[in-house]
């Protein structure tokens, strides 16, 4: 199972304040180790809101709002996609990162849906429009051909 | 913290340093059963110990310093008392005392170690069925009972498979060291046999309900980026990757609402998974970097990698397919390769072409039980609107398979070309040269 592992702003980051040697020298290490582990599928930090923007919807009509937004801890620093076993897993190597601010931080892990969550809700992908049959046909009726 | 989520976390962090734990105490005991017996203690005590204690800040090293203590008396109350054995006792003494393990991990220079154990796990003086139970036992993590419901055997089954392995390993006197040169190449090529074949069982189950079964890739994947982390100047370990990495992307894909196997074709291509493809990609890539030809795993990830780029079916570019076919065949000649040869001459020059590589296999004894025979004749055949013959092969290749899902789905496309069939006989009925008539599907 895979989780998202989402690492909260703080004003350091939201002011573009780069992390110190020592931190990105500790964080290389933590990020090195899961890859060795083989647990790390994807992660990147993200750059201050002030980067950004939003798009919020309301109906059929859409606003764009350019960053940077104040409600700080509620904004995202950076993920890491893991592949792990349990969500006991995931905490234990989240545990293990180094503190990301230095003072406090906080990291938020969230479950990724896989198709076995969609199947077991009684959701199912809407497969009668996938079937490319026709496309087939077609296709080896030129092969045929030529 | 409940006492079910102490045991919860502790397997959590056994998943994490087992493998480790293993390894860093099979290089001091040299014995590779010893060593997983002493981090099984370990293990033992933590259970006991944690859910009173709490969980401590350094695990792994907590394991290992209980592993080191166990390993002091079982090797002074040994029965042989010979010298080495005290000699060793004293030795892990004296590492305890100088370094208590308890500030720093276990080891960060752990990986000659590991990579140790899965060339041992994987030895050839296994058998097949042995070095899978070994390397998801001592690499994986897994506990018997896991790897017995993966394989649907009993778990004793397993159990005395890998009491049995553990054996011959000692009897073999397999020496505990990391070959160089050819030699490591010729070592490491049964890991990447047993890594495939865990992740294959995983990814088209041979028997069963299941169509898949994620687990078993999950932990064929995590142990291939593992091993391509120990060996990364090794071009066949990245190319394994690669092509694990690739194929998983497809999972969700390749399984409909009813857990029924979807046909590449057929699949919707949205749907895989993309992190997965980038990941493979960037693989095949270290594959070729890693200098010279790619090998059997590198020119099938390559072959992969063309499904992966292709944005439609309608866009693989199958004549490359062919050629990478071509070349896996001059390097590593068998006849499925050759059944997969005939499928990509087949997109690419046309049925005819195909179905004359397939006549050739029929006669192959390795093929006779083969599913995949008959099922690729049949959709060549028709592709080539002799869809009576293709019924026979349809039915065959479902008489031939063990998992029931791609049964049914071979027993529908046997029936599909019955209706095909007798919809050509109208067609034919409605005047001459009506069959003539190049099908046109709007």
């Amino acid at each position: 199972m895979r989780f998202m592992v989402l690492l909260k702003a703080d004003e350091n980051t939201e002011a573009g304040i780069m992390p110190s040697e020592q931190l990105l020298v500790a964080m290389g290490r933590y990020n090195e180790e899961m890859v060795k582990a083989g647990v790390l599928l994807d992660g990147n930090g993200l750059q201050a809101s002030s980067k950004g923007a939003r798009v919020t919807f309301s109906g059929q009509k859409r606003t764009v709002t350019d960053g940077p937004f104040t409600e700080t801890k509620e904004l995202i620093a950076g993920y890491w996609l893991i592949q792990v076993k349990s969500k006991e897993e995931a905490v234990e190597w989240v545990k293990r990162c180094p503190n990301p601010h230095e003072g406090d931080a906080e990291i938020e892990i969230r479950q990724v849906f896989e198709t076995a969550d969609f199947v077991d809700a009684g959701i199912s992908p809407d497969n009668e429009a996938l079937r490319k049959e026709p496309e087939l046909r077609a296709q080896s009726q030129t092969l045929k051909n030529s | 913290m409940s006492a079910s989520d102490t045991h919860r976390a502790i397997d959590a962090v056994w998943r994490i340093e087992s493998a480790k734990l293993i390894a860093a105490l099979a290089r001091i005991v040299r014995d590779v059963g010893l060593a997983e017996d002493l981090a099984q203690d370990a293990l033992i005590a933590a259970l006991e110990q944690w859910p009173r204690t709490g969980i401590p800040n350094n695990p792994g090293a907590w394991l290992m310093a209980t592993a080191k203590h166990r390993a002091i008396d079982v090797l002074r109350r040994s029965t042989r008392l010979e010298r080495k054995h005290e000699e060793l006792a004293r030795r892990i003494e004296a590492q305890l005392e100088t370094a208590p393990d308890l500030e720093a991990r276990i080891d960060d220079d752990v990986g000659d170690d590991l990579l140790r154990l899965m060339l041992i796990a994987a030895h050839p003086v296994l058998s097949t069925d042995a070095r899978v139970a070994l390397t998801l036992r001592l690499l994986g993590g897994l506990t018997t009972e896991e790897i017995a419901r993966a394989f649907l055997v009993p778990a004793a089954t397993i159990a005395q498979r890998i009491v049995r392995a553990k054996r011959t390993l000692g009897e073999a006197r397999v020496p505990f060291e990391v070959p160089r040169g050819a030699e490591l190449a010729g070592r490491l090529s049964s890991v990447l046999e047993v890594l495939y074949l865990i992740f294959n069982e995983g990814y088209s189950a041979t028997a069963g309900d299941d169509w898949m079964r994620p687990a078993l890739c999950e932990d064929a994947l995590r142990l291939g980026r593992i091993l391509a982390e120990l060996a990364p100047q090794e071009p066949e370990v990245h190319g394994l990757v690669a092509l694990m990495e690739i194929q998983a992307s497809r999972s969700r894909a390749r399984i409909g609402p009813g857990g029924e196997p979807v046909r590449l074709v057929d699949q919707d291509r949205a749907r895989w998974d993309h992190v997965l493809i980038r990941r493979g990609l960037a693989a095949l890539e270290r594959s070729e970097n890693a200098g010279g030809a790619l090998g059997p795993y590198g020119l099938q990830a390559a072959i992969a990698a063309c499904h992966a780029r292709a944005g439609t079916f309608a866009e693989t570019d199958w004549p490359r397919i062919a050629a990478l076919y071509d070349a896996l065949a001059q390097l590593a000649p068998s006849p499925v390769v050759e059944l997969n040869r005939a499928v990509a001459l087949g997109m690419a020059f046309g049925p005819a072409t195909g179905l004359e590589l397939v006549d050739a296999l029929a006669s192959e004894p390795s093929l006779r039980a083969y599913h995949l025979l008959p099922s690729v004749r049949g959709d060549l055949l028709a592709k080539l609107d002799r869809f009576d013959e293709a019924r026979a092969e349809f039915e065959r290749a479902a008489s031939l398979t063990r998992n029931s899902r791609e049964r049914r789905l071979l027993l529908e496309r046997a029936a599909a070309c019955r209706d095909r069939r007798s919809a050509d006989q109208t067609v034919v009925n409605q005047g001459p040269g009506a069959s003539r008539t190049p099908r046109t599907t709007s």
